[in-house]
């Protein structure tokens, strides 16, 4: 896929004036996270299984190599195959190849983020074949020829309406004459459609939540059960999973699963959770004939071993942009790229480049709601401040930030011309307020002004006033 | 160099070491040979009575529908869900030799077929290889007596399982799944379903029957 990260800020102004996104995104923030509220609750072992789950994907980092032979190994003895991957082009290349030796027309597809990743859809589009998103948010987009806009509720800036257009203009040619209002009608419209889809391909490609080195078992988690009749109708099943999704064994999954979908979703369980381990058996009815597995790297062992290697802990939840507040402003397609949202502020800078995703460690407000959700605990906001560091270093940082930063070090390293200048500054502001409380415009402040009032400052000075008036200096 | 040599190589390198051999390496092997088991919730550490409560209430709570049974009254539960939901008495069967226990033909009216669904069938009966009390779910594995498609394709599903295999948590079913195929060795498809298919993916609003079952039901069988 294509990045217009470094088009942050016009993505982000467009993102704020679009009414129906502002409306979607509204429900986002009552949705998911209230919902995972609740599952945690639920669960009184939630926080020490997060501590586990963080452990076992460090371990499994620190050992990838192991591990990922062992997955190779038991995969290639039950008759799959295991193909690697260096980068986007060469996993491109191996399924095309893989699709072209099963004489494919069409591929039916179970949502995967690093297909999205190594723009799979268009490549095989451009080569004759034609792939078909089951994931019921992943179709819409796919019929709107738009990238998803979270990671695991790809339409979720989408309105119901927006999706009964949708609909209307695309199965009309299919012999469906009705604009829908009803989302049951939508859902099944989607299900008649889709079930042909799914019964004519002649591969399955699915992603992969974990690899699992005991067994060689890839674990798929859906809701709809599209990933399972992906892998279970066509003649060939094709995996593509980015190398640190291996964990050691089946109790490893157990953990990782009960943070996953309570964090996801708010679910005790996703409906499907799938374990599939290698071809068809030769007493099987049914299940593909084929199975392969394609890992892809694209500059992941780079991290490795770096101060950024926490970022491939990552299991791909979608809480921290369900928590954070710049992702619920402006909602996924922003961020430019595959992964949005605090997630997709660490990642993107390294898999596209700090030059071209700059941007993205800088929309954050450092709240740390993010952090405080991650499953596997995530040092989501320390890693946004190493780009930073990175951007800073590169001198890729506007030049108004870089002289405003420098001021700032020049007062805060003489502490007496800091508290005048504080001091000067907050009385100059108090009159500046004068009783509102708040600005609505403020010198070289135009750009927050311009969305939010600033709040001006309370009686009683400075902190460092009011720290020495209270005796805090004496303790 | 080989895509994999490359691969296992930059990782090796980020790593700061070659490929591990000796005791690092005996280390690992034995961790995958005795998958320790992690955190477990509590709230299965009860009696087999309170588990299989428990599996009815998770099973209940995901939309599915239970109901507590003996092993004579099988038959007759199916039909009269079918006549309740408005089903014809016709169903798929998986040709699993653990269902043959029931007595069918005491439902002279049910017409029942063994083995793969068709794209008419709108009703699948189907074993299980246990059930979650953790978490209400269900794990299907496939093999010559359970087609994986019998679990996907029609509308209703109804799952037949025994008391007797409701087990505490997910770790339970490891231990059956290793006792069944082995060490390290699993079937192609092992299925853990929990209530019908779902989506959200339309203004974050549940609806039933994505792509799988629409309805599921469950009878839970005495022993």
């Amino acid at each position: 896929m294509q990045s217009t990260a470094h088009a942050f800020k016009d993505n982000a102004r467009h993102a704020l004036a679009d009414g129906n996104l502002q409306q979607s995104l509204a429900m986002l923030k009552v949705g998911f996270s209230e919902r995972r509220r609740q599952a945690v609750e639920r669960l009184p072992e939630f926080e020490a299984l997060r501590d586990r789950a963080r452990d076992i994907k460090d371990h499994a980092l620190a050992n990838l190599d192991f591990y990922l032979e062992a997955f190779e190994a038991r995969v290639t003895a039950l008759g799959g195959q295991v193909h690697w991957a260096p980068d986007a082009a060469d996993a491109r290349r191996i399924i095309l190849d893989i699709c072209r030796r099963a004489g494919a027309k069409t591929v039916t597809k179970s949502k995967s983020m690093i297909a999205e990743e190594v723009a799979l859809n268009e490549h095989l589009e451009a080569n004759g074949i034609e792939p078909v998103e089951t994931d019921l948010g992943e179709y819409i987009i796919q019929l709107r020829h738009e990238p998803p806009s979270h990671i695991i509720a790809p339409a979720v800036h989408l309105t119901k309406d927006q999706v009964a257009d949708t609909f209307f203009e695309h199965h009309r040619k299919l012999g469906f004459n009705r604009r829908l209002t009803e989302r049951n009608d939508l859902v099944a419209e989607a299900r008649q459609v889709l079930r042909r889809r799914f019964q004519e391909a002649d591969v399955g490609i699915t992603g992969a939540n974990f690899l699992i080195a005991e067994t060689g078992s890839s674990v798929l988690v859906t809701n709809e059960g599209n990933a399972d009749l992906t892998n279970t109708l066509p003649r060939v099943h094709v995996v593509i999973a980015s190398i640190e999704k291996v964990i050691p064994t089946l109790e490893d999954a157990a953990t990782l699963l009960r943070v996953l979908a309570r964090s996801a979703t708010g679910q005790e369980w996703s409906s499907y959770t799938t374990f599939n381990t290698g071809p068809r058996r030769a007493d099987d009815p049914d299940g593909p004939v084929e199975y392969h597995v394609v890992l892809l790297d694209n500059g992941r062992s780079n991290v490795l071993g770096t101060e950024m290697q926490a970022m491939l802990r990552c299991i791909r939840c979608g809480a921290c942009m369900n928590h954070c507040p710049v992702y619920g402003a402006i909602g996924g397609h922003a961020y430019g790229w595959v992964y949005p949202g605090p997630i997709g502020a660490v990642l993107t800078p390294q898999l596209v480049g700090v030059e071209e995703a700059g941007n993205l460690p800088n929309a954050s407000t450092f709240c740390g709601r993010c952090e405080s959700v991650c499953p596997v605990r995530i040092p989501l906001p320390g890693l946004m401040r190493h780009w930073r560091e990175r951007e800073f270093e590169r001198r890729l940082t506007p030049a108004a930030v870089r002289q405003g930063l420098a001021l700032w070090a020049f007062l805060a390293r003489r502490p007496w011309l800091y508290r005048l200048a504080t001091g000067l500054a907050n009385r100059m502001l108090a009159l500046l307020g004068r009783g509102e409380g708040r600005y609505r415009w403020l010198p070289l402040a135009g750009a927050w002004t311009r969305y939010r009032d600033f709040p001006a400052p309370q009686p009683g000075g400075t902190f460092h006033a009011q720290w020495r008036a209270r005796g805090g200096a004496r303790q | 160099m080989t895509a994999r040599a490359q691969m296992l190589d930059a990782i090796r390198r980020a790593s700061k070491r070659g490929p591990l051999a000796g005791e690092a390496r005996t280390a690992l092997e034995d961790r995958l040979r005795q998958h320790r088991t992690n955190i477990v919730p509590e709230r299965t550490a009860g009696s087999q009575e309170d588990r299989i409560r428990q599996f009815e209430r998770w099973a209940t709570f995901n939309q599915a529908s239970v109901a507590c049974i003996s092993a004579k009254e099988v038959p007759a539960a199916v039909t009269d869900y079918l006549a309740a939901n408005n089903l014809p008495a016709r169903a798929v069967m998986a040709p699993d030799s653990a269902l043959d226990r029931y007595d069918w033909t005491s439902r002279g009216m049910l017409e029942l077929r063994r083995g793969l669904p068709q794209d008419a069938d709108r009703v699948a009966i189907t074993g299980a290889l246990a059930g979650v009390a953790e978490t209400g779910t269900l794990v299907f594995v496939s093999g010559p007596e359970h087609p994986t498609s019998l679990n996907l394709l029609p509308e209703t599903h109804i799952v037949i399982l025994r008391e007797r295999d409701v087990v505490g948590p997910l770790e339970d079913v490891f231990a059956r799944l290793r006792a069944r195929y082995g060490e390290g060795a699993m079937p192609r498809t092992v299925n853990t379903v929990t209530g019908p298919s779902r989506t959200g993916d339309i203004e974050q609003q549940l609806e039933l029957g994505a792509h799988g079952p629409r309805r599921m039901h469950i009878l839970l069988v005495g022993d």
